[in-house]
């Protein structure tokens, strides 16, 4: 399987996986600000967040109406159409996409419902090879601490309460995790995983992606003809204001 | 002639099933005891038709029908006419669609009955899916491995009509033709006659192209719907018959 480089596409993916808090929608959002104030063309996108299949998958979930194949296909329906409508061209036109979460999570969930390997892997076989991934591994009782701690109220399939491990979500959600993260392992050579420390501190965990994408992509082919506009140099230092919740923060 | 009474009806003889590729995870296929059969064919082939009487024969000769059919699941049915109407979804979308659709109606209706012992019709089933995507230009095995869930049927019917044929039913039925039955999203022509007539030939290439692969029984539909209907029964009968 090819990369989009490889591929010979103008543009660049860059794909982040990991288990729920692992920390990774963080690192990919501190990555795009930071390709954006370089003044590279620069696109997000979001697993399980097209438009038109949305309908469908919030009523099979709230409905609890999906079985692992159809879970699987309908995320596979959702991944195609942002990777059709969206990605490909945005890819043909030089951008440096960025994917919160890309193939290797339904490799990784689809299996562990119980979903043959090679049936799931053949569905997104369409799809071309991140340029770049990155895997945040962070201990499971950290992931499972920063989900958890807040006692959310953990939905049916995202707890895999659907797989019947327990009854009690949390411990569902427990099981589940774990089964996830051996999956996720298990495919990490094959598919070039870059492994972050997810146990670091944010600022340390962006400095080693930042430093590994400008190694890896040459950031000067991707910069928009004129940068956005910054805002221009403040010439007084503004007078420190205190905030309790400045959303801007 | 025979008389029919309770003692006359043939309890289907299970044979061995299979699935075409991986199946569905945890499904028992020798628990499968009903009979899976299929009717394909263009709108206008007069699949409708044949299925309203082979149900009516059916159910009159003793056995239980459930029917199936594309675009009917609880799970996307809405969702998919509604993309379709802004012809709004690319090709492997729209694709991953149906097949979400499918297996939301396989598991949940046709596996449940075939398990009850029911005779199951389905007008249309995985074939009509893969020819329309073959003609749209997809990978035939990747076609292959997402319908590797299906299982294989007892017996496949493809009624085969002319295109020319196809054109004169579908135009005495609705008065149009319709823009899918047509293939006017793939711009083979701006005029619907035209695309019409060159997408249904696509299609039945694309049927005997797979024909070649699922063995289905081509049959000639040209002729009258008693004739069809006929030849239908006799080769169910032997199939009820395990023959």
């Amino acid at each position: 399987m090819k990369t989009f480089g490889e591929r010979n596409f103008p543009g660049r993916l860059i794909a982040v996986e990991g288990l729920d808090g692992s920390g990774k929608s963080t690192q990919i959002y501190l990555l795009k600000r930071w390709l954006e104030a370089e003044g590279v063309r620069v696109y997000f996108s979001e697993w399980n967040s097209s438009e038109l299949v949305k309908s469908a998958t919030s009523k099979g979930k709230k409905r609890e109406l999906l079985s692992p194949t159809t879970f699987s296909l309908i995320h596979a329906t959702d991944f195609a159409d942002r990777y059709e409508r969206h990605l490909l061209p945005l890819l043909r036109a030089g951008y440096i996409v960025l994917c919160d979460r890309y193939i290797f999570t339904a490799f990784a969930r689809d299996v562990t419902r119980g979903c043959p390997p090679a049936w799931v892997r053949g569905i997104y076989n369409f799809a071309a090879q991140p340029d770049l991934t990155f895997f945040f591994k962070a201990d499971l009782e950290v992931s499972l601490k920063r989900i958890l701690d807040g006692r959310p109220k953990l939905k049916f399939f995202e707890a895999g309460m659907d797989l019947r491990l327990s009854a009690d979500p949390y411990e569902s959600f427990r099981i589940f995790q774990g089964r996830i993260l051996e999956q996720y392992l298990a495919m990490s050579t094959e598919f070039n995983f870059n492994i972050i420390d997810a146990n670091q501190r944010v600022e340390v965990q962006q400095g080693i992606v930042r430093q590994l994408v400008s190694q890896r992509i040459d950031l000067s082919l991707f910069k928009r003809e004129s940068p956005l506009p910054l805002p221009p140099p403040l010439k007084v230092k503004p007078k420190t204001v205190e905030l309790e919740d400045d959303p801007a923060e | 002639m025979k008389k029919k009474n309770h003692n006359t009806i043939v309890v289907p003889q299970p044979g061995p099933r299979r699935f075409y590729g991986q199946g569905i995870p945890g499904v028992k296929l020798d628990e499968l005891v009903g009979k899976l059969i299929v009717v394909e064919g263009a709108d206008g082939s007069g699949r409708s038709t044949q299925i309203a009487q082979l149900v009516h024969w059916l159910e009159t000769s003793g056995h239980a029908t459930v029917q199936v059919g594309l675009k009917r699941s609880t799970l996307v049915s809405e969702e998919l006419e509604r993309a379709q109407e802004g012809n709004i979804l690319s090709r492997t979308t729209l694709s991953l669609f149906y097949a979400t659709d499918f297996a939301d109606q396989l598991e949940n209706i046709i596996l449940p009955a075939l398990k009850a012992g029911f005779i199951v019709l389905a007008d249309r089933y995985v074939y009509t899916l893969m020819a329309r995507d073959m003609v749209r230009g997809m990978d035939e095995a990747w076609l292959k491995n997402v319908y590797g869930i299906a299982p294989v049927p007892d017996a496949v019917f493809y009624l085969s009509v002319e295109a020319e044929q196809l054109v004169q039913r579908n135009l005495s039925k609705n008065a149009t033709l319709d823009y899918w039955e047509s293939g006017m999203d793939l711009g083979l022509s701006r005029d619907v006659f035209d695309s019409f007539l060159q997408y249904q030939t696509a299609m039945q290439n694309a049927f005997r192209e797979l024909q070649k692969t699922y063995g289905f029984t081509i049959v000639d539909a040209n002729c009258s719907v008693d004739a069809v209907a006929k030849e239908l029964r006799k080769k169910i009968s032997a199939v009820l018959a395990a023959k």
